[in-house]
């Protein structure tokens, strides 16, 4: 599974890794948002810094669980995102709604 | 301007193989010797307009992607991504960006990444007769 996710508090991780595609997207997706559901996490996290290739699905990722961790009333943030995905990011305008910032 | 290798990929329209095209055409441009940029790009080009002939071309059947890709003696990769699907009422309409038919979570993104990911993105449709999309991309390479 390409993800993995841990929780602490309210705060709820999600440590995305190797390649997000429309095909491992599902995946990860499914794996999210069950964990959102029992969790109700007040702040969702996700951290791309193991990921190695991301198209345009990755944007439909971010912004699907943005919207889901929102009916819950939580906020997401990105961490971490790496330098080769940056360029899809500025085309999806996302960073306007949501936090993006590196750890490292 | 010549022709210096090509090579022609047929392969099942699902989304498990997403990576094996974009992978298989990205070490075919490896030739001309790309900057790790420039290999992301077309790899990420290529998975879009792959994953467009998944989700859309081939509603009601199992149908084919028809992948070739040619390389040029001036450093020039041209590959073309090519279905016998559905096709597009309106390509104008479907290359805006964040325009979708798919819902979901489909961004509507896919022909923007193409098209700032490559040099040059052509693409013809047509209802009925499927979709045919080439992306040129110049490989400037990491010795120049």
């Amino acid at each position: 599974m390409p993800v993995r996710i841990s929780t602490e508090a309210n705060t709820m991780t999600a440590f995305l890794s190797g390649e997000i595609d429309h095909h491992s997207a599902a995946a990860i997706r499914d794996a999210i948002d069950t964990q959102i559901q029992i969790n109700r996490p007040k702040l969702l996290k996700l951290d791309f810094s193991e990921v190695t290739f991301m198209d345009s699905s990755g944007v439909g990722l971010i912004m699907g669980r943005y919207k889901n961790a929102l009916t819950f009333g939580g906020r997401t943030e990105v961490a971490n995102m790496p330098a080769f995905a940056e360029k899809v990011m500025r085309l999806s305008g996302l960073e306007k709604i949501i936090r993006f910032y590196k750890e490292k | 301007m010549q022709v210096i290798n090509e090579m022609k990929l047929v392969i099942d329209a699902l989304s498990v193989n997403e990576g094996y095209c974009r992978v298989a055409v990205a070490t075919f441009v490896s030739q001309l010797d790309p900057t790790i940029e420039e290999l992301n790009d077309v790899k990420t080009s290529v998975s879009e307009a792959v994953t467009n002939c998944i989700v859309h071309a081939y509603p009601k059947k199992r149908g084919k992607i028809y992948i070739t890709a040619r390389l040029y003696a001036d450093g020039l990769s041209r590959v073309t991504i090519k279905d016998r699907g559905i096709g597009i009422e309106d390509v104008k309409k479907a290359r805006e960006p964040l325009f979708t038919t798919a819902g979901g979570e489909r961004s509507g993104l896919g022909f923007s990444v193409m098209e700032s990911f490559s040099d040059k993105l052509t693409v013809r449709s047509k209802p009925g007769w499927g979709t045919s999309v080439t992306i040129e991309k110049r490989i400037a390479g990491k010795g120049k």
